[in-house]
């Protein structure tokens, strides 16, 4: 059990906020922390890495208390058994990535774990290369691997996915529960893509300015105002036209468009460039399976 | 011609270097990640030698070391230091003249790297000292010739403080800058042609060498 009690004030791009964060997380879990930029999430995980301190709390693992503001305990990040994926991966440029990996060894550690790690991650062909020669995707598998040598008791992701495609983004994913499970690791991912949050998380904490305003499986928390059973899809529109007393829209939904035509005497509030939402009930709808990619 | 005043520039920039490189390492080191409030004042002063004239360097120094004052005699009788018009003299004042051409292109070097390497560092398990030898000094290499080439020729090039505590002293203090305005003044432009020669051309290899490694010439050469 992870239990985690830390306030401090922040000062974000939208003012002063105190961040006060409280939770307890079992061992194993996998947590995605949901919200804005700016609402402390990255601030939160650099606080439990002990890179960050905050004004008071307590933090421990276990049972081992890493942080205790009434006892005066503050571990160093070094000794906190932590592993970090870093949002620009932070794998150091010096090194071949065997070296980055080798590194991480503490002393007296076998390399058995090098070898696991490398062909979990399959990073067995990039061995001899130097980081500046990988792909965002590559460098992201080196850098959780990176993180794992130690057998961390936790390991924090701080939105390592942002910055790849979606294609590289699911493989990634893959690789990440497939290491959460096989290491039995508890995991703290930061994320701001909710199909990522549906996707991987146990559990799900959305923060809003510093708050945990909501806690709990992500299908129910992201369903909570549904009681109806329909569903929505939201979009944006990216075309308006008039055709008699019919509107003919084209939306943006995710990467795909849809045109669609809805009664324009009713629908007269629209414009160019709405965020709309779609909603449809849940009777009879047309679901095929997709093809395979 | 005389070669011992060019032995001696080479001498002292040779001692000169290795003792700012090993003093400059920690102290860009903190100056690049200390939030101090005394930071201010202490990248003031190592930048001071920039705009100061260097004999206003010289002549404190050499009221300091004075052995007619009690800092200089304390020094003479405790710790046998002469550093008035003596070689060790020289090599003091070169050090702070010459500070902050090696603590700026380092401090410079630490900064530019990215914070998360050395968080990266700490969160795997390793103390400070590992991650400046193995991760952060490997990465700022460019910065570190920068800064050792740097005080190196800056150090050929001086002049003012070392006339004011070192003198003229032949084979002590009398370095190869001093040696041709001496030359001058006895109308000697023969040896004083020679000597500028020697340092003109020894100065501009140094600086293109550096030059041609940081902008990666060589390596396309080697290719």
């Amino acid at each position: 059990m992870i239990k985690i009690n830390i306030q401090k004030k922040l000062n974000s791009t939208a003012g002063k906020m105190l961040l006060d964060f409280q939770t307890e997380i079992e061992q194993g879990q996998f947590v995605t922390i949901y919200g804005k930029s700016g609402a402390g999430k990255t601030s939160t995980l650099r606080i439990l890495a002990g890179l960050l301190k905050p004004d008071f709390g307590r933090i421990s693992i276990h049972g081992n208390v890493l942080l205790d503001f009434s006892q005066k305990i503050n571990l160093p990040p070094q000794k906190r058994k932590i592993g970090f994926v870093f949002q620009d991966y932070a794998l150091f440029p010096n090194m071949t990535i065997f070296e980055n990996l080798s590194f991480a060894l503490h002393k007296n550690q076998s390399k058995k774990i090098l070898d696991e790690l490398i062909e979990i991650m399959e990073i067995g062909a990039l061995k001899n290369q130097k980081p500046d020669r990988l792909s965002g995707g590559q460098q992201q598998r080196v850098a959780v691997a990176r993180a794992l040598v130690q057998k961390p008791e936790l390991l924090l992701l701080d939105e390592p996915l942002s910055a790849l495609d979606e294609e590289m983004r699911n493989k990634i994913q893959k690789y990440i529960l497939q290491v959460h499970r096989e290491f039995n690791l508890t995991t703290i991912l930061i994320s701001h893509d909710l199909a990522e949050v549906l996707k991987m998380s146990d559990q799900v904490l959305v923060l809003e300015e510093g708050k945990i305003i909501r806690s709990g499986n992500p299908i129910s928390i992201f369903s909570e105002n549904k009681k109806d059973e329909r569903f929505y899809i939201s979009g944006e529109i990216v075309r308006l036209e008039k055709r008699d007393s019919i509107l003919v829209l084209t939306i943006l939904i995710g990467k795909d468009i849809a045109k669609m035509e809805v009664n324009g005497t009713e629908n007269n509030t629209l414009n160019l460039g709405d965020k709309v939402v779609i909603t449809s009930s849940n009777f009879n709808p047309i679901i095929k399976k997709a093809p395979m990619m | 011609m005389n070669w011992e005043p060019l032995f001696l520039t080479f001498k002292l920039a040779f001692i000169t270097t290795i003792i700012l490189l090993l003093v400059s390492i920690p102290l860009s080191y903190w100056l690049a990640f200390s939030k101090s409030k005394i930071k201010p004042i202490i990248e003031t002063l190592v930048s001071m030698p920039l705009v100061l004239p260097p004999t206003v360097l010289g002549f404190y120094l050499l009221i300091a070391f004075s052995p007619s004052n009690s800092f200089g005699k304390w020094l003479d009788e405790w710790l046998g230091l002469r550093l008035v018009f003596s070689f060790e003299g020289l090599v003091f004042a070169s050090v702070i003249y010459s500070l902050p051409f090696m603590v700026h292109p380092i401090q410079s070097g630490f900064s530019n790297l990215s914070k998360s390497l050395l968080e990266a560092s700490y969160m795997l398990g390793k103390s400070k000292s590992i991650t400046l030898v193995k991760v952060l000094l490997p990465n700022i290499k460019s910065s570190l010739l920068t800064g050792i080439v740097l005080a190196f020729a800056h150090t050929i090039g001086e002049f003012g403080v070392v006339l004011m505590i070192g003198g003229n002293m032949p084979g002590v203090t009398k370095v190869a800058s001093i040696a041709i305005y001496d030359e001058v003044e006895s109308l000697n432009y023969a040896a004083a042609n020679s000597y500028s020669l020697i340092l003109f051309a020894l100065t501009f290899s140094i600086l293109l060498l550096v030059y041609m490694v940081n902008g990666g010439y060589l390596k396309r050469f080697w290719k």
